[in-house]
């Protein structure tokens, strides 16, 4: 098989003076190409750890990480980030912004720099280009914080709660709006959430998280009968509830 | 966007302009009344003798002092001595400061270890250090730079590393899923989002660099407005003093417009 991301036996453990944080332990899973995959668990379970250590941000105490079967050292150009907030620079213009990867990475040659202008005019943000951030609306910086990603061209995207910083209406028409520039640009991506609504809505499998140390309780497939896989048409569809009830009662929360 | 001056704006929001700015005006012109009046209801006791003004000096006397300082052509050789020792005194502590702050941010072993130590610099009256410099240094200009340097440069260390360290974290993240080292950290973000807090670090440099200066110039005594203020206090001539008061506050005030002037141009963005 064909396997994008590859994650073997991973555990995390952190250390404090309070003693140890078992984080994450024994998550085996894979991902193909072109497959969107949500991750749902309680909230402090190690969603974000799994994440960063996919991203190679942080060294697993067990287990590896295969990225295109090589295993993850280091952070790569391969994996895009997105996080909560989009994080833009008040400093830079929406332009300098797009282009921070390349330009940290010391790849910014005249093709990047072409490929970026190309991604804003794709998706409506080229006439913005020379204005600050704290001159666009919030479903538009985020779409710049996504093209920002794509400029580095990763094969995989990770999105960390990415849409949780923004109000529930701008929220479901970025959710769309996100949703529909990944799958044409045909990136695979991993999007960690609480919500269980958004991460059956966006994602052909859900993984379900058990409380802290996180394990893996259920993976599930998600087949929904509507016509147009995005993320509105798949609140309407029949099943959604049965994903969603089956997954919250999987979730067992108490207040 | 609406413009202030367009033909097409309501009748309301025309009163509503007119308001603020009569407001505005009104605040400048009772803040000039109130300086006027003080310097006049001075003059007159003065005159009629309500108070000495050997001891409490005058204005016209002051006016005085200052056009003979003038005609004597000390006047702006006084001033500038004084403006250019400041204006060493802030730039300097506070570039030496950021410095000291990178460098801290960069090891944060050498931060733990220098805290103490900072701590106890930032509580210790820098002024009583002026004597050591001038036994170190020698009695001048230079003396003086360095004791207005140091009163400034403990609190840029400890304002500017504060700021460092309150860059949002998700910020850092960021850039290092883009791979950067701890340069990159430093000048992709770290720099550019405490540019504020500098800024607003060598505004709080600027008053301290005036005391240390005034302060260095009553203890070097040679040139100076903190000289002429000594010396017009042990020769018992308020009028110099008073004139030299005055002339330091509104070289203090224009120099602290000055560098405010620079934040909303730095800032701006921000």
């Amino acid at each position: 098989m064909n396997y994008v991301v590859e994650v073997c036996n991973l555990g995390m453990k952190y250390h404090s003076l309070n003693g140890e944080i078992d984080a994450l332990k024994n998550i085996n899973f894979s991902v193909s190409e072109g497959e969107f995959i949500s991750i749902v668990g309680p909230s402090g379970c190690g969603k974000s750890t799994l994440l960063s250590l996919i991203a190679g941000l942080i060294v697993p105490t067990s287990g590896e990480v295969f990225v295109e079967g090589k295993p993850v050292t280091e952070t790569s150009e391969k994996v895009g980030y997105m996080l909560q907030k989009d994080h833009l620079f008040e400093w830079r213009t929406i332009y300098q912004n797009v282009i921070l990867g390349p330009e940290i990475r010391r790849t910014l040659t005249a093709d990047t720099k072409e490929y970026a202008l190309k991604l804003l005019d794709t998706y409506g943000l080229l006439e913005f280009k020379d204005k600050y951030p704290s001159q666009l609306s919030g479903g538009m910086r985020q779409r710049a914080a996504l093209i920002r990603t794509l400029v580095a061209r990763p094969e995989i995207l990770l999105l960390d709660e990415a849409f949780s910083a923004l109000d529930y209406q701008t929220r479901l028409a970025v959710t769309e709006d996100i949703y529909s520039i990944i799958k044409k640009e045909n990136k695979t991506a991993i999007l960690v959430t609480h919500d269980i609504s958004e991460g059956i809505s966006m994602a052909d499998r859900v993984i379900v998280l058990t409380k802290r140390p996180a394990t893996i309780k259920k993976i599930h497939e998600i087949s929904l009968s509507c016509e147009k896989r995005t993320p509105m048409c798949s609140r309407e569809a029949a099943e959604f509830r049965e994903y969603f009830n089956k997954i919250w009662k999987e979730l067992d929360v108490y207040v | 966007m609406s413009n202030k001056n367009s033909p097409n704006i309501s009748p309301q929001h025309a009163e509503y302009l007119r308001k603020v700015k009569r407001r505005k005006r009104t605040i400048l012109v009772t803040q000039i009344t109130l300086l006027a009046l003080f310097f006049a209801l001075w003059e007159i006791a003065a005159r009629i003798g309500v108070v000495d003004p050997f001891i409490s000096s005058q204005p016209s006397r002051i006016i005085d002092t200052i056009s003979n300082l003038y005609s004597d052509g000390n006047l702006f050789n006084h001033i500038a001595i004084t403006c250019v020792e400041t204006i060493l005194g802030f730039v300097l502590g506070t570039l030496i400061g950021i410095l000291v702050a990178i460098i801290l941010w960069c090891s944060e072993f050498l931060e733990k270890v220098m805290e103490p130590y900072l701590v106890v610099l930032n509580s210790l009256p820098k002024i009583a250090l002026g004597p050591i410099f001038i036994v170190w240094i020698g009695a001048g200009s230079l003396a003086i730079v360095v004791i207005a340097m140091t009163i400034s440069v403990v609190v840029t260390i400890l304002e500017v590393l504060n700021g460092f360290l309150g860059v949002d974290n998700d910020k850092i993240k960021l850039v290092k899923t883009f791979g950067a080292n701890r340069i990159q950290i430093l000048t992709k973000v770290v720099l550019p989002a405490s540019l504020p807090i500098m800024v607003n670090a060598l505004k709080v440099s600027v008053g301290l660099s005036w005391v240390g200066v005034v302060v260095g110039e009553f203890l070097v005594s040679k040139a100076g407005l903190g000289y002429l203020i000594v010396y017009g206090g042990q020769v018992f001539q308020l009028d110099l003093v008073m004139a030299s008061v005055i002339i330091l506050s509104v070289a203090a005030f224009l120099m602290y417009k000055m560098v405010a002037l620079i934040e909303k141009l730095v800032v701006k963005r921000n």
